[in-house]
């Protein structure tokens, strides 16, 4: 399994029942997949609608009628449209319960960085779209990343380097390797991959975090 | 009151250094037409004002605008789908603002609604508070962001009549109601222009009184066969 299904396999056990979910570019998107049997939930998408469904097969797509990647989708039944002034009224005013995005780093203050890579001195690529309002305005902001970057380095950080979306906004981190809450008492190590240590963790993760009492293997949700 | 133009007629007035906002979500709900206008007019430093850019991967919509080099200033949300737009703005050709999506859209709001501004805390405590005013308001801190507006909006719209009234079909309509609020000169593409009363009122989704000028872009047929290439193209459709 690669660490995108992996990461999106396991962020899928956040939700709950009845929830009004954002879900943000790349791999929060296949989060749908893996929704669990018997949950059902309204996802929003902030270019205008609430309640969609899946990719369609060709020859059922319609052209005004695709998510904020510019990709199609259908709409269920319940379905409904609106203009990007009430998009962001349920998203700025608290109507999501939970959004799921992607992260570039994050750290141990529940800091988010995820819109903002220096291309040239004092210039930024690629925008934060509607991720500030996102975890500003939800009530449960889920992080997910890869836990180190190519060359290894940890992308869970004491403090983060790059440009904030939001300041110590996040309730949840889902990497390839683990998972932790960011509590009052700071970070928690909650979940670990199969076949690696506390230890391990310390050694490939730059943060200070505790380990909970009740830790335990990553779950998967199959 | 007839609003019906022709492109050609609108576009007269469009001018170098002209500010224009253009609706659309990623070449959705977009006024291709206009666009199309635009780049064969060859207008140059242009200030646009749209959510977010082209349908990723470029060469398509707000893109066609970039790669001619007609824009020096853009302000959006975010602008990493269009390679033609990084290009540029990597190179110190094209300066670009951005902001939260909602403070976006709420800004362009206060400006057709005639607001001296919005009051939002989105951006606290990042680069976007940069040089704004910010009011503490029962303890907890706002950003002041100014309205904005233009001297031309293009929006895409499903059906018009004469009068300028607009019906929006799909998840199209995202930022156009709003930009037709705050242009001096709003410009209606549509895919149809019908007789007046065949837009049921509750069906209007941008009242006459917002447009300026209707014209006529791609029938909803030939939008179907654009954007279904282009999705195509992409592999986003399930086979």
């Amino acid at each position: 399994m690669d660490f995108r299904e992996m990461i999106a396999r396991r962020a899928a056990l956040e939700i709950n029942d009845g929830q009004i979910i954002n879900l943000g570019f790349g791999m929060p998107m296949a989060v749908a997949n893996y929704i669990p049997a018997g949950v059902n939930v309204i996802l929003q998408s902030e270019n205008g609608c609430l309640n969609f469904g899946p990719t369609p097969k060709i020859g059922e797509q319609d052209a005004d009628i695709a998510n904020a990647g510019g990709q199609p989708i259908t709409l269920l039944p319940g379905a409904a449209i609106f203009d990007l002034a009430t998009s962001f009224t349920i998203i700025r005013g608290g109507h999501v319960d939970m959004t799921i995005l992607g992260a570039l780093e994050v750290d141990q203050e529940g800091n988010l960085a995820n819109w903002a890579l220096p291309i040239a001195p004092g210039k930024y690529s690629p925008g934060m779209g509607g991720a500030m309002d996102l975890v500003a305005g939800s009530r449960k902001v889920v992080a997910v990343l890869q836990h180190n970057n190519k060359k290894g380095a940890s992308k869970i950080l004491r403090k983060c380097k790059l440009p904030l979306t939001g300041y110590g906004v996040i309730n949840v981190i889902i990497t390839d390797k683990a998972v932790f809450n960011i509590t009052k008492n700071g970070l928690v190590l909650k979940e670990i991959i199969s076949g690696l240590s506390v230890e391990n963790i310390v050694n490939m993760t730059e943060a200070k975090f505790i380990v909970a009492e009740d830790l335990c293997e990553y779950r998967l949700n199959f | 009151m007839n609003k019906i133009m022709d492109l050609n007629q609108v576009m007269e007035k469009v001018h170098d250094g002209a500010t224009i906002m253009i609706g659309g979500f990623l070449g959705i709900g977009s006024p291709l037409k206009c666009i199309e206008k635009l780049v064969e007019k060859k207008v140059k430093d242009l200030t646009v004002i749209a959510v977010v850019n082209s349908y990723p991967g470029g060469n398509f919509d707000l893109a066609l605008l970039f790669k001619n080099k007609q824009i020096k200033k853009f302000i959006t949300a975010h602008s990493g789908t269009c390679p033609e737009a990084l290009e540029l703005f990597k190179n110190g050709e094209l300066e670009i603002e951005y902001f939260p999506m909602g403070s976006w859209i709420e800004k362009i709001r206060a400006g057709g609604a005639g607001l001296g501004g919005v009051l939002t805390p989105i951006g606290n405590n990042t680069l976007v508070e940069e040089g704004k005013e910010k009011i503490i308001i029962k303890g907890k801190e706002f950003l002041l962001e100014l309205p904005l507006k233009a001297e031309f909006a293009f929006i895409k719209g499903y059906r018009a009549d004469r009068l300028g009234n607009v019906e929006y079909r799909g998840v199209s309509l995202n930022s156009n109601p709003v930009l037709a609020t705050a242009a001096d000169f709003t410009v209606a593409e549509v895919n149809e222009i019908v007789e007046v009363g065949s837009i049921m009122p509750e069906r209007v989704g941008t009242p006459s009184v917002f447009v300026n000028a209707v014209v006529q872009g791609n029938s909803l047929k030939k939008q179907q066969d654009i954007i279904t290439d282009l999705w195509v193209s992409n592999g986003r459709l399930i086979q």
